[in-house]
């Protein structure tokens, strides 16, 4: 019967088929199950969207590792994020514009060069540079020659900004197109890291494995898989590893992540998802932090339509920021993981970095009638109904609902505010700075380093960068240039607090809350923190 | 025969070419992926030009399909975002969900055979009522649902298994979501194996053979379940490129990193290079499936021929 054997054949290989494709790997878990020792943590990680550059990384995966295999001129404290000189030896300047670096000699990259002037010179120049096609690359805007390597139009008339000249091995000086007294306090960001020498001269080589000046230094990575992160021996800063070692893992989704970090293979999950907020207490046994990151949460207004540039838009826009109930949507949409925002900064800037606790007052307090009040003296919502327009790719669409909702039992009319979700992230920021938008549109704003300067001069200064309502008072500009060449920190911040108190009145954004960093962690490890930019301090970690 | 196979690989080229470019159309409907790269920042227009340039999105459509395929024919799948070239992707991703693919086959195969043959030779009896209800449980619970219940209980609770698969995927990892994947398939095999073993068993040929006095065995096997597998074998074919493609939830559940999650992060980050170059191999798989499953039948049933 030999059909009869090939129907067997066939069954018996499907069978074989699936042995032979598991089996290389199943000799593998009785090697790979080893204890933890070594002091390793398994930490939760996403696979970073753009290559490790430091001037081409803008989100918090790749921002995760830079953090860790650099240390740049400047450091933020992860507790008060008070900013202090790092790499640098001192930062100086008599007029806030033309800017002495002194570095603090003798610091290694971990492939054992030293760090040097040029580093950072030759690192910020290439960031710059248009044709490198950096996303970061604006954050040179300042620096006195950036216009010619990066002109509106046409290719780069230089190759370097003029700004910049190194004087000796230890020392550069940079000029500046403004006056900017807090730029030293901005360079603790990922865009201003130095690179190596071998950046350059094996640029591939590198991508597949960066080489930084920080307390750890990479040892392998499987792209998009995991990333194994080792102390650095020859670190000279003060920011040492008390682990041996961190072990990224990419996950697939957060809820897998978390599942994992209950069944105690994963130690650390900065990834929570929603679902979980609400029995994670208990799950971990209170081996959860939720504290204030540096983002806030906003819906803008397009002050380019007519119909929301005129006087009465303007008490529309404070009736609206008033008829939204902040604290119940905070506790019911998101578990506490959002704090009720009452002004245009973050907690996490403290008192003497410019963060004012109800600087907002009143209109952004919830109250029903004088938000009607204020509304309908401002001749109405324009168009009769104000729209949100939110990506529908993210998780956005309970809290638009939920604000609706609120303004909508203010004006007793359920149709005085509606959600419009826009398919892709993508296409909503097209929408955006295109200047599509008709209604109102949702904003976010995650702090680049933690100075008021960065949540106010990048948002509602004229034509800046992010501006997405396109908002323009001359005042507004007057007291933010006049606050950048103050020499005095506590008199500078005080006058981005009088321009912020314009936005007030003006209301081109209202503010909504301040989001949270949440993390959770086994019973392996302890001492876990997260850093104003919701990063959990990996270097800080110690094992059980 | 072997003109028959050479016929159907032409008939492959027409479909290759049609199903690659309703995919590259519909990933460019999704609009332009530069802004997103930027974040809630507004794009510096200097390098987002520069960015457009480097991914051919300034040109036409029909050009920037025409430039793609022109690149695939040299095995170029060009890159993602992240500066890996698909390729790299490619490498990770098929065999993670080849790994993946086989046990949820062997499982559907094995337990779906099994439990339709043995149900549909004890027509009313305890054990087909129990295979009906039980299957008609797994085909209206969602796989999500399925498989976070599975992964909590077995997984985090009980810990019988790891929670999830990573990167080393052993066996072992893998039975759980091998499982899931394969559950509500193995639903649908075990009841059309059922029907048509019942069906078949009063079917003149067995009766004769069970006449001749062969064992019973041998009637239930070289007779009977023979010529009831031809619909099963046309599902299962079917079934093979569809457990690769949807693999999706089970893989971002177990977090495996096969081709579900790959093409899920592209659609996300709007990629044409990685949805395009991952739905391409798809395709290929389930042709060649399909051209299999052809083939099977004249080694099932003497009288089907291909000339």
């Amino acid at each position: 019967m030999p059909a009869a054997v090939r129907v067997r054949w066939a069954v018996i290989a499907a069978t074989s088929v699936a042995l032979v494709a598991t089996g290389c790997s199943s000799s593998k878990s009785s090697s790979g199950g080893g204890g933890n020792a070594s002091g390793i943590v398994q930490a939760w990680w996403g696979d970073p969207q753009n290559p490790l550059e430091p001037v081409n990384t803008n989100e918090v995966n790749g921002g995760a590792v830079l953090n860790m295999i650099f240390t740049g001129l400047v450091a933020y404290d992860p507790k008060t994020s008070k900013p202090s000189n790092a790499n640098a030896d001192s930062i100086t300047s008599s007029d806030q514009q033309n800017w002495t670096v002194k570095l603090k000699p003798g610091w290694k990259f971990s492939d054992g060069t030293t760090v040097t002037a040029s580093s950072y010179v030759d690192a910020w120049n290439y960031g710059a540079l248009a044709t490198n096609k950096q996303l970061n690359s604006s954050f040179f805007q300042y620096v006195q020659g950036y216009d010619d390597v990066a002109p509106a139009k046409g290719s780069p008339k230089a190759q370097t900004m003029s700004g910049l000249k190194v004087v000796d091995d230890n020392t550069f000086t940079v000029a500046l197109t403004q006056k900017f007294s807090t730029w030293p306090s901005t360079l603790g960001y990922s865009a201003f890291y130095p690179v190596p020498k071998a950046f350059f001269s094996d640029h591939a080589g590198y991508l597949n494995k960066p080489i930084g000046n920080g307390p750890y230094e990479i040892t392998s990575w499987t792209r998009s898989q995991k990333m194994q992160l080792r102390p650095f021996a020859g670190y000279s800063g003060d920011q040492k590893a008390k682990n041996g070692g961190v072990d990224l893992k990419v996950y697939t989704d957060t809820n897998a992540a978390y599942a994992d970090l209950q069944a105690g293979n994963l130690d650390i999950d900065n990834g929570i998802p929603n679902s979980a907020l609400k029995t994670i207490q208990t799950d971990l046994n209170g081996r959860y932090l939720n504290v204030p990151a540096g983002i806030i949460q906003t819906i803008s207004f397009p002050l380019y339509q007519p119909q929301w540039s005129t006087d009465g838009a303007k008490l529309v826009r404070q009736g609206l920021s008033m008829a939204i109930d902040r604290p119940t949507i905070t506790k019911v949409v998101f578990n506490g993981t959002r704090t009720p925002a009452t002004d245009w900064t973050s907690p996490v800037l403290g008192a003497a970095g410019g963060y004012k606790e109800g600087l907002c007052g009143d209109e952004c307090t919830f109250n029903a009638a004088k938000a009607k009040q204020l509304i309908q003296q401002g001749g109405g919502i324009p168009g009769g109904q104000l729209t949100i327009s939110y990506n529908a790719d993210g998780p956005h669409k309970e809290w638009v609902d939920a604000a609706c909702n609120s303004i909508n039992n203010v004006m007793g009319d359920t149709k005085s505010c509606v959600g419009r979700p826009v398919g892709t992230f993508a296409d909503f920021r097209n929408q955006v700075t295109t200047k599509q938008m008709t209604g109102a549109f949702r904003t976010g704003w995650q702090m680049d380093y933690p100075l008021i300067q960065d949540f106010l001069q990048p948002l509602y200064f004229t034509n800046a960068s992010s501006n997405d309502s396109h908002y323009s008072n001359p005042q507004f500009d007057d007291l933010v240039s006049k606050a950048n060449a103050n020499g005095d920190q506590a008199a500078a911040v005080g006058q981005f607090q009088d321009a912020e108190k314009l936005l007030v009145t003006d209301m081109p954004v209202i503010p909504l809350w301040y989001q949270n960093g949440t993390v959770g962690w086994s019973s392996k490890v302890s001492n876990v923190t997260l850093d104003p930019f919701s990063v959990p301090v990996y270097k800080d970690i110690t094992v059980k | 025969m072997g003109r028959y196979v050479i016929r159907r690989l032409l008939q492959m080229i027409p479909v290759f070419i049609g199903s690659t470019f309703l995919i590259f159309v519909m990933v460019h409907a999704l609009g332009d992926p530069v802004n997103a790269l930027f974040g809630d920042k507004a794009p510096d227009p200097v390098i987002a030009a520069q960015i457009r340039e480097q991914y051919n999105l300034n040109d036409p459509l029909w050009l920037q399909y025409l430039k793609y395929m022109g690149k695939l024919f040299t095995w170029d799948f060009g890159n993602t975002f992240s500066g890996q070239s698909v390729t790299s992707l490619l490498a990770i991703a098929y065999p993670a969900t080849i790994k993946l693919t086989a046990v949820a086959f062997t499982i559907e195969v094995v337990f779906g055979i099994g439990f339709g043959l043995i149900s549909g030779l004890r027509r009313g009896g305890i054990s087909d009522n129990s295979v009906l209800v039980l299957t008609l449980v797994v085909i209206s619970i969602p796989t999500f649902v399925t498989g976070y219940v599975l992964q909590y209980l077995l997984g985090v609770k009980w810990n019988w298994f790891p929670a999830t698969a990573g990167e080393d995927l052993t066996l072992d990892s893998l039975i759980m979501p091998g499982l899931v994947l394969a559950s509500v398939s193995l639903a649908y095999v075990a009841r059309l194996t059922r029907t048509t073993v019942a069906e078949n068993s009063k079917a003149d040929y067995v009766r004769t053979a069970t006449a001749k006095g062969l064992p019973r065995r041998r009637v239930v096997i070289n007779h009977l379940l023979r010529n009831s597998l031809i619909p099963v074998v046309t599902f299962l074919g079917t079934d093979l490129g569809a457990l690769m493609g949807g693999a999706l939830v089970t893989e971002r559940i177990f977090n495996i990193h096969g081709v579900g999650f790959y093409l899920y992060q592209g659609i996300v980050r709007q990629n044409t290079n990685t949805v395009v170059g991952f739905v391409t191999i798809l395709v290929i798989v389930y042709l060649a499936a399909n051209l299999l499953v052809d083939l099977l039948y004249a080694v099932l049933d003497p009288r089907i021929r291909y000339a």
